[in-house]
C-alpha cells in the first residue's frame, strides 16, 4: 500500500508532464543504415509518446546482439543483459513490480537459439510483457553466422556452402506452447504495421510475442527484397480483433480473414507458404497472467514481525 | 542387561526375568551418539528425528545427521538400503556428529552391517536389533543373519534383540508401518525421554491423518516403552542443563528459509537441486502469506535471472542452489557484479565435480564461488558454521548486498542442510525487514554509478525513480552506465567494483583463535567443520599438544589479521572436506600437489606455507579423525 501511495503521489504532483518522441531518445543508435532495428525503434518511441508512458516507469530489457542495444537508445530504465536471457530478467522485473511497463527486445539467435528455453517458458508463464523478436535470420554483431531462422541455403561464415537445415518457424513454435496469449508477425518494410502491432501487443494483457521480419543490410540484405518490391508476395491477416493498419492493408491487397481466437486456423496460417503473412495469428485475453497468479499480500513491518515470530514458534523448544 | 539369546518369533513372548526399575543399571554419560537404521521407507528417520527433537526440547545439546541411501527404493534387507539418522545428544551444546555410535537401533541385520562396515559403531556399542530374522522361516534369511553376525564378531558389540514387528502387530495391521514408533518407545525408555513431549510431537505430526492414526502411534510408543521397562535392564542418563534463553531447533535449510524471510528479501527464485531444494520446500509453505514469492524457474540460469531482474527493480532477491547450479549461474553472477545489482546466492554444497555426490557433503565450491567467473568479479563469499549462522548469514547477506551493490554467495553444505541443532531463538530485528521501496525522484543528473573515488560505493537507483533513468549493461561502462571500451573506462570500472570489497573487508573483525594465540600448530577451517575441528583441538590440547584453531566465516574478502596470527605458529594447516593430494602419493611433489581450497587461498593471501589435511568421504569429518590428523601433522611430532 505504501508503495502504491508513493507512485500515486509521484504522478499527481507531475500531472502536467508531457513527453514527445524526442524525449524518449537516449544515445544515437549505432546500427547500420538500412537496418530494420531503426524502424522498430521509431515505432516504439511513437508508442511511448502516444501512450505517454512515464520514462521512469518503463523498462526495456534486452539480451545480446545488434538489436539488444535497443535499451541504450531509449531514455527510460533499461537492462542490457546476457545473450539469450532477456526474458528471465524481464520476468523478474515484472514479478515484483507490476507497476512498471516492461518490454523485452531480442534477436533471433538470442530468442530462438541460446534463449530458447526461456522463450518457451516465458510464453507459458504469460507475464504482462511486450516481447519483440527482431529476426533478421543471421548473427550480425558477431559477423555473419547462421541462425536458427536463416533460410535453407543462405551462406554464412559458419555454413559457407549454405544453411544446412530448414529454418525454425518461430510463429508455429510459439503457437504450440500452452498459454501463449498474443502471437503476431510484422515486417520492417511496413512501418505503420510495426507500430500497430507493437501497440496491440502493449495493450494486450499478457505476454505479447511479436516477430519482426527484417533484413540485415550487411549479411542478409536479400532476405525480404521480394517483400519490399512486390506487394503481391505479402498476405495480410485481417479481422476487427486483429492488427488494424489500414495504410498497410491498402498497399498489400492479399487479405485473409482470420479470427485471432482460432488457434487451429492460426497454426495452419503459420505454416510457411508462398506468401509472407503479417498480422495477428493468435490472441487470448483470458489466460492467467503470471504476476497476477503470484499476487501476495502486503504487510506492514509489525505484521511481518508477528508472522516471523509465529514461524519461529513452530521451531521453538 | 538382558540379552535374549533366542528371538521370540512366536506370538507368545518368552518368559524373561523382568527387571524392576530399582534393578536397572543407570549409566550416566555426558554425551551419547545414537543411530536408528532401517530399510528405506520403514520410518527410522521419523523415529530418530522425533528422538532428536524431544532431546532438544528437554534441553540436551543435539546434532543430527541423515543416513540416506543413494537410491530411491533400494532392495530391502541389503546394506545399501540403510536409511536413518545419527543423533548425538549431550549435556552441553553439541556441534558435530561425533565419532562412533554408542547405541544403535537396527530394524534388520543387513542395514546394521552397513553401519558396521562404515566404521560407525564403537567397540562395545549397544545394538538393539529386531529379533525376527534370526530364526526366520526363510532359510536364506537365517543364513544372512548368521553371516552378518559372524562378520560383526570380535567388536564386543552388545546385542539386545527385540521383537519389533511382533509387538507392533498387536496394535496395527501392517507392523512394517508402525514399528518405528515402537522403537521410539524403547529409546524413550532407555534414555528417559519426556513422554508428554513425545506424545505432543506425535499428535502434531499425525493429526492431519486423523485421531485414529494419532492414537495408534501413541499406543505403539507406549508399548515400546513398557516392553523396554520390562525387558531391558539398563538406562542411560544424559543429564540436562536447560538453557535460560528460549531456543529453536531447525536444520540448516530451514534456517536458510526462515532467515531468508527474516532478511526482508521478498523473492526467492530457484530450480530444484539436491541438497538445496528442501529450503525451497519450507519457503513454499510460508513465504506467500508473508508477502514473498518463490518462483520455480525453468532452469538454474533463469532462476538467477529472475532474481536479478527483481533486484534490479528494487526488490533484492535470492536464489538457492548447489554446485552444478552454481556453475550454470556463473554468467549471471558476473552480470550482477558488473551491473552492481544486489543479490544473494545460497550454495548448499554437495560432492563434486559434475553430478558427483548429490546427497552428500563436500566443501568443494569455495574457489568456484570466488573465482568462477571470467574476468575479475569481486563479490562477498561467506560460510555459516552452524544452523544458527545459516539463519544469521541470510539476514546479514541482504544488507551487505545492498550496501555494497554486489552479489553475496553463502556456502552452506549438505551437513548443515539436513542436520538439526537447537540454538537461541533469534530476536527479530526491525532492521532486517526491508523498508517499502523508495521511489521518490533522485536529484537531476544523478549518475547510476556515482562511484565515490575512495570507496567505489554509489547510490542504488531503481526503476520508478524520476531523473534516475539509466541502462544497466554487462558491457564495460562508465559512471553514466555508458558503454566504453577505452582502457581508462574499463580500468576504472574494475577498480571501483573491487574497491568496495576492500572497504567491506575493513569492517570485519579479525577472527578469534580457539586455544592459545601462539603455539606449534594452527588449524584453519571454514563452514560446517567448525564443531568437529574445535572438539578435536580440545582433545589434543588435553593431551598437552600445542594446537589452536581458527574458523573463517568470510572467505572473500577474508577477515583481517590472518598473517599476524599465522606468524605466531610454527605450522599452519587447513582442514577441509575437499580434495587434496596426499604429499606422499606417487608423483606428488610440493610443486604439483593439489591442495585444499582454503589452503590454496591462504597461501596466496599470506605467503605463509599453509599445509592442508583434507578428505572427501561424502560425510562429515569426525572429531576423532581430525584429532589423528592433528597428531600426524604436529611440527614437533606427537
Amino acid at each position: 500500500m505504501i508503495q502504491l501511495g508513493c507512485s500515486l503521489l509521484g504522478s499527481s504532483v507531475e500531472e502536467d508532464r508531457y513527453w514527445s518522441m524526442e524525449d524518449y531518445e537516449a544515445a544515437v543508435p549505432r546500427w547500420c543504415s538500412g537496418c530494420g532495428d531503426h524502424a522498430v525503434l521509431t515505432a516504439v518511441q511513437k508508442l511511448l509518446e502516444v501512450k505517454q508512458l512515464p520514462p521512469e516507469e518503463t523498462v526495456f530489457v534486452s539480451g545480446i546482439g545488434c538489436s539488444s542495444r535497443f535499451p541504450h537508445y531509449i531514455d527510460s530504465y533499461g537492462f542490457h543483459g546476457l545473450h539469450g536471457r532477456a526474458l528471465p530478467l524481464a520476468t523478474g522485473v515484472k514479478l515484483r513490480r507490476k507497476d512498471l511497463n516492461v518490454f523485452a527486445v531480442m534477436g533471433d539467435g538470442d530468442c530462438t537459439s541460446i534463449g530458447a528455453a526461456h522463450w518457451i517458458h516465458t510464453l507459458r508463464y504469460n507475464p504482462n510483457i511486450t516481447a519483440l523478436m527482431l529476426d533478421n535470420g543471421v548473427y550480425g554483431l558477431t559477423k555473419n553466422q547462421t541462425s536458427p531462422t536463416s533460410p535453407l541455403g543462405v551462406k554464412s561464415n559458419t555454413q559457407p556452402r549454405g544453411a544446412l537445415l530448414n529454418p525454425m518457424n518461430p510463429i508455429a513454435t510459439t503457437l504450440g506452447v500452452q498459454n501463449a496469449s498474443f502471437v503476431a508477425q510484422t515486417g520492417d518494410w511496413a512501418p505503420d504495421h510495426i507500430y500497430e502491432t507493437i501497440k496491440a501487443g502493449f495493450e494486450h494483457r499478457g505476454f505479447s510475442f511479436i516477430r519482426i521480419l527484417q533484413r540485415c543490410p550487411a549479411y542478409t540484405d536479400h532476405l525480404y527484397l521480394e517483400a519490399m518490391r512486390n506487394p503481391d508476395s505479402i498476405e495480410m491477416l485481417t479481422h476487427p480483433n486483429g492488427i488494424n493498419s489500414e495504410f498497410t492493408e491498402e498497399i498489400y491487397k492479399n487479405h485473409v480473414y482470420h479470427d485471432p481466437s482460432d488457434l487451429v486456423n492460426a497454426f495452419r496460417l503459420a505454416q510457411v507458404g508462398e506468401k509472407i503473412r503479417l498480422g495477428l495469428f493468435y490472441r487470448n485475453d483470458d489466460l492467467p497472467v503470471y504476476e497476477e497468479v503470484r499476487t501476495v499480500p502486503t504487510h506492514a513491518a509489525d505484521e511481518k514481525i508477528a508472522i516471523l515470530n509465529a514461524e519461529l514458534d513452530k521451531y521453538a523448544v | 542387561m538382558t540379552t535374549s539369546s533366542t528371538a521370540p518369533t512366536k506370538k507368545k513372548k518368552k518368559k524373561q526375568a523382568k527387571p524392576t526399575p530399582g534393578d536397572k543399571n543407570i549409566i550416566t554419560a555426558a554425551e551419547q551418539t545414537v543411530e536408528v537404521v532401517s530399510d528405506s521407507g520403514e520410518g527410522a528417520q521419523k523415529c530418530a528425528q522425533t528422538f532428536g527433537r524431544v532431546s532438544a526440547m528437554m534441553g540436551n545439546g543435539v546434532w543430527t545427521v541423515e543416513i540416506i541411501p543413494a537410491e530411491i527404493q533400494p532392495p530391502p534387507r541389503t546394506p545399501t538400503s540403510a536409511s536413518g539418522n545419527r543423533i548425538r545428544i549431550g549435556t552441553k551444546p553439541v556441534t558435530n556428529w561425533g565419532d562412533a555410535a554408542h547405541l544403535v537401533v537396527a530394524f534388520n541385520e543387513q542395514v546394521l552391517l552397513q553401519r558396521h562396515r562404515a566404521g560407525a559403531l564403537q567397540r562395545g556399542c549397544i545394538i538393539l536389533i529386531e529379533s525376527m530374522w534370526e530364526n526366520h522361516d526363510d532359510e536364506d534369511i537365517r543364513k544372512e543373519w548368521a553371516d552378518a553376525m559372524e562378520e560383526m564378531d570380535g567388536h564386543d558389540y552388545r546385542f539386545v534383540k527385540f521383537p519389533l514387528e511382533e509387538q507392533a502387530a498387536t496394535i496395527v495391521e501392517n507392523p512394517q508401518r508402525g514399528k518405528n514408533m515402537f522403537a521410539l518407545g524403547v529409546l524413550a525408555n532407555v534414555y528417559s525421554r519426556d513422554l508428554d513431549i513425545i506424545k505432543g510431537l506425535i499428535t502434531k505430526e499425525f493429526l492431519r491423518k486423523g485421531q485414529e492414526i494419532v492414537d495408534a502411534n501413541i499406543a505403539l510408543l507406549e508399548l515400546g516403552l513398557t516392553w523396554a521397562e520390562e525387558n531391558i535392564d539398563f538406562k542411560i542418563d544424559v543429564p540436562v542443563e536447560k538453557s535460560d534463553v528460549p531456543m529453536v531447533v531447525m536444520n540448516g535449510n530451514q534456517a536458510i528459509a526462515v532467515g531468508g524471510i527474516a532478511s526482508g528479501m521478498e523473492l526467492c527464485s530457484m530450480y530444484p537441486i539436491t541438497p538445496a531444494t528442501s529450503a525451497s520446500h519450507y519457503l513454499s509453505e510460508i513465504f506467500e502469506s508473508y508477502g514473498g514469492i518463490i518462483h520455480q524457474a525453468e532452469d538454474e540460469i533463469a532462476a538467477i535471472g529472475v532474481a536479478i531482474g527483481a533486484s534490479f527493480a528494487g526488490k533484492t532477491a535470492f536464489t538457492i542452489t548447489s554446485g552444478p547450479g552454481l556453475a550454470l549461474k556463473t554468467e549471471f553472477i558476473a552480470l550482477a557484479v558488473m551491473t552492481e545489482v544486489p543479490l544473494v546466492i545460497v550454495d548448499v554444497q554437495r560432492g563434486g565435480p559434475s553430478t558427483g555426490l548429490p546427497t552428500k557433503i563436500e566443501q568443494g565450491d569455495l574457489l568456484a564461488a570466488i573465482f568462477g567467473q571470467p574476468g575479475d568479479a569481486p563479490k562477498v563469499v561467506m560460510a555459516p558454521a552452524t544452523m544458527e549462522e545459516c539463519f544469521l548469514c541470510m539476514t546479514a547477506a541482504r544488507r551487505i548486498a545492498e550496501a555494497y551493490r554486489c552479489p553475496v554467495i553463502i556456502l552452506s553444505d549438505a551437513n548443515l542442510a539436513t542436520g538439526v541443532q537447537p540454538f537461541p531463538r533469534p530476536n527479530i530485528d526491525r532492521d532486517w525487514i526491508a523498508s517499502p521501496l523508495e521511489l521518490s525522484p533522485v536529484a537531476e543528473g544523478q549518475l547510476p554509478y556515482d562511484w565515490d573515488s575512495q570507496t567505489g560505493l554509489s547510490l542504488r537507483v531503481i526503476p520508478g525513480q524520476q531523473n534516475g533513468m539509466f541502462r544497466a549493461t554487462g558491457l564495460s561502462h562508465d559512471e553514466h552506465s555508458k558503454i566504453g571500451y577505452t582502457p581508462d573506462v574499463h580500468e576504472r570500472g574494475c577498480e571501483m567494483r573491487a574497491r568496495k570489497m576492500a572497504v567491506f573487508q575493513q569492517t570485519l573483525q579479525p577472527p578469534e583463535v580457539h586455544g592459545d594465540e601462539e603455539g606449534d600448530l594452527l588449524v584453519v577451517g571454514w563452514g560446517s567443520t567448525w564443531g568437529a575441528i574445535e572438539e578435536a583441538v580440545d582433545r589434543a590440547r588435553e593431551e598437552g599438544l600445542s594446537v589452536s584453531s581458527l574458523h573463517l566465516r568470510f572467505l572473500s574478502p577474508m577477515e583481517p589479521g590472518l598473517k599476524e596470527i599465522f606468524e605466531k605458529f610454527t605450522k599452519v594447516m587447513t582442514i577441509e572436506i575437499n580434495y587434496s593430494d596426499d604429499p606422499k602419493a606417487p608423483f606428488i611433489t610440493d610443486e604439483n600437489r593439489r591442495r585444499g581450497q582454503l589452503s590454496w587461498l591462504l597461501r596466496s593471501q599470506t605467503l605463509v606455507d599453509v599445509d592442508c589435511w583434507t578428505r572427501v568421504p561424502g560425510q562429515p569429518l569426525q572429531p576423532g579423525q581430525i584429532h589423528d590428523a592433528i597428531r600426524a601433522h604436529m611440527p614437533t611430532g606427537a
